[in-house]
């Protein structure tokens, strides 16, 4: 218990910073202690918020959509493409399908970022690099979230249940979509929200990818803004705030789909 | 997770940058010739990171509406966008201009990353527009050769608490000798004359600059590396002795503590370059009207030598169609009363362009700084700043061998003429890796 508790002290404190921060200015900084409130947090912080949201033409409220539009559709689409890829490997036997099954497992391995370069070489041969679909492709692939559609399908999608769906007459898609996904509800929340926050934290991809600033997801943009902090030190204030407001979504996200969340992590770790 | 960040893009950069590189080396190329203007109306892109670029261009789109630029951004140099600029080189579709810092031109030249842009129009003969040592920056002394066009310069003076020296009754130091007396005087006062900032190599490297040092030549063909040499090593000993009698403070530069550390008075003096007077405006507030500027200190009394710290060119990289086009886009950018005084009002830019260190917000007396009109200071050390430094062609793996080694020095660990020598073996080493030829 003791241990638990230092340890969410420990994970807590830059979070506690972090909100601390973003309600002072940029003098307050340095000035007061950095752990507790001012007396005036409250205006500063709306004042903050306000002076961020409204820089440079409104770019960083610009970074955000782009990061929900990236996070969000991406992580739909990633979910369904998973999810279909995932169910087929569990519920039709083909030849070669554990060896297709291990090509995708092993794709867990390797690691995004060693990715990003050959990718960028890849869409400058198409023309595609520095456009949306540069980082919204290759969001979309998740080999994780197969592995665990797989897992889950077999597990929770009782044959028989599929058998009496084709007696029924319904197709193999209808039947995927209308029975098989209701039953593994719980995996694909879990598949929705890990790559959700892949890509949310993707930042390399971008990096190597973008130059036009109204594309930015808004890691890439607050890492820019920290990048010339020496140059443009009323940044500095801005980075923090940022900071602060872009991890927000993703607290909402979790907050909201962890009763679901909870129940597919399980079943990847039993089987 | 910014550090997480930083060591993701290091170590992918570090590999690329190998696998990139391959065998390249100093390739000759044949004089300039063959850059005639485009016919027809013209796009070009720029991809830059200095603050307010983007209304600079969108002043030259308005007044040239067949030459159109767009503007595009990402993080600074080091932290990314060289490395970009590498790979979209290699992939063929990088931007037309870019900005690239001095110390980093050598890399993309090596490289064979820039266009030489001497032939472009005029290019040769705006020489004379700029300050001497950065033309020779940004042609490496060839003939026929302009590889960028300078853009700003950071010519090093020494601000410092004009009333906690009077109140002192400390002269306000002109040599390096004074400058290490009221050193143990500030010190016996409870302060510092100043912080050392370990992680700042290239402000290490303008301490060398000023002393008449080079840590890197080349002969036409071959690098030589030596960070050790006696002039560089005065500069050493000198910190050294400095930090051995904690005289000076250790602080991570540009953090909170050395905001703080300026603004409650604990730091007497920065020895810095021009664009420093933001910094510490912005980061030390309760300190306005406290401050003043006044040159380097200098090896030799009656000396007249100043180094330079920071400042990027316009560079039309390899591979753009318009080279002519981008050219000119370049040269107005760095020289144009207009646009300069746009660049220094949004981005702090002090121009590499003699004419532009005489606009009228280089004249003005600056509050902060008690009334003084600290630019005629800084265009007096930009006129001193020794023109012939060479920077190597892998400062980033440098600074991070020399700085890892001052970091030690920090931690009491070795010397910085120690750190000097590893960073001396540890860059030559990767010269080799990169196939650079190297003078033994």
């Amino acid at each position: 218990m003791l241990i638990m508790g230092v340890f969410t002290l420990y994970f807590l404190i830059p979070i506690w910073w972090l909100l601390v921060s973003s309600t002072k200015t940029q003098g307050e900084f340095t000035t007061t202690a950095p752990l507790i409130f001012t007396a005036d947090a409250i205006p500063t912080f709306i004042n903050n918020i306000g002076g961020l949201f409204a820089y440079n033409d409104n770019v960083f409220v610009k970074w955000i959509l782009n990061s929900v539009l990236y996070a969000g559709a991406g992580a739909l689409i990633g979910t369904v493409i998973a999810a279909m890829c995932g169910y087929a490997l569990a519920k039709y036997g083909f030849r070669g399908r554990e060896a297709l099954f291990n090509v995708v497992l092993s794709g867990v391995l390797v690691p995004a970022t060693a990715l990003a370069l050959p990718l960028f070489l890849i869409f400058s041969q198409v023309g595609l690099t520095n456009t949306f679909w540069a980082v919204f492709l290759p969001s979309i692939v998740s080999p994780f979230g197969v592995y665990l559609a797989r897992i889950y399908a077999s597990s929770s999608v009782p044959d028989e249940l599929l058998e009496a769906a084709r007696l029924d007459g319904s197709s193999e898609v209808r039947t995927f979509f209308a029975v098989a996904t209701r039953l593994m509800a719980p995996a694909l929340v879990t598949i929705f929200l890990f790559q959700f926050v892949a890509i949310w934290n993707n930042f390399f991809l971008p990096l190597i990818m973008l130059r036009d600033s109204s594309l930015f997801p808004v890691t890439l943009g607050l890492y820019s803004w920290n990048s010339s902090i020496g140059q443009n030190p009323e940044l500095r204030s801005f980075v923090v705030i940022g900071a602060f407001v872009s991890i927000v979504p993703l607290i909402i996200a979790f907050l909201s789909l962890q009763r679901f969340w909870s129940g597919g992590l399980a079943a990847g770790s039993i089987k | 997770m910014q550090r997480k960040f930083r060591m993701a893009a290091m170590s992918a950069a570090v590999v690329s940058a190998l696998a990139l590189a391959g065998c390249t080396a100093a390739t000759t190329e044949p004089a300039a010739g063959g850059c005639e203007p485009s016919d027809g109306p013209v796009n070009l892109t720029y991809t830059a990171w200095w603050p307010g670029a983007e209304e600079v261009v969108a002043l030259w789109n308005e007044q040239n509406p067949d030459i159109q630029v767009e503007f595009q951004t990402g993080p600074s140099g080091n932290a990314g966008t060289y490395q970009n600029f590498f790979n979209q080189i290699t992939a063929g579709n990088a931007p037309d201009l870019g900005q690239i810092e001095y110390d980093a031109l050598p890399n993309f030249r090596v490289q064979d990353g820039l266009e030489n842009i001497a032939a472009c129009g005029d290019i040769l003969a705006a020489g004379d527009q700029f300050v001497d040592w950065t033309w020779s920056q940004t042609t490496f002394g060839e003939a026929d050769a302009v590889y960028a066009i300078p853009q700003d310069s950071g010519p090093i003076a020494m601000y410092y608490r004009a009333d906690l020296f009077e109140a002192a009754g400390i002269p306000v130091p002109t040599t390096w000798d004074e400058y290490a007396a009221a050193a143990a005087q500030i010190k016996a006062l409870g302060s510092f004359i100043t912080n050392f900032p370990k992680t700042d190599v290239n402000w290490f490297a303008g301490m060398v600059w000023q002393n008449g040092g080079q840590w890197f030549t080349n002969n036409g063909a071959d690098w030589s590396v030596d960070l050790t040499s006696e002039k560089s090593l005065e500069v050493a000993d000198y910190w050294q002795g400095l930090l051995d009698r904690q005289e000076v403070s250790t602080l991570a530069s540009f953090s909170d503590e050395w905001n703080a550390s300026f603004n409650t008075g604990q730091q007497w003096t920065w020895i810095s370059a021009v664009w420093g007077a933001g910094t510490i405006r912005s980061g030390a507030p309760d300190t306005s009207g406290k401050w003043a500027v006044a040159l380097m200190p200098q090896w030799n009394a009656g000396d007249n030598a100043a180094g330079n710290w920071g400042g990027s060119s316009t560079a039309v990289l390899k591979g753009s169609k318009h080279p002519f086009e981008a050219a000119q886009f370049a040269l107005w950018l760095n020289t144009d009363p207009a646009a300069l005084e746009l660049a220094n009002e949004l981005g702090g830019l002090y121009p590499a362009s003699k004419d532009g260190a005489n606009l009228p917000v280089f004249l003005a007396e600056q509050e902060f700084y008690g009334g003084q009109k600290i630019y005629e200071v800084f265009a007096e050390a930009s006129a001193q700043v020794i023109p012939d430094f060479v920077w190597g062609p892998s400062m980033t793996q440098t600074y991070t061998d020399v700085s890892d080694g001052f970091g030690a020095v920090i931690g009491g660990s070795g010397t910085l003429a120690d750190a000097l020598a590893t960073g001396t073996e540890k860059t030559i080493a990767a010269l080799t890796a990169l196939s650079i030829p190297v003078a033994q």
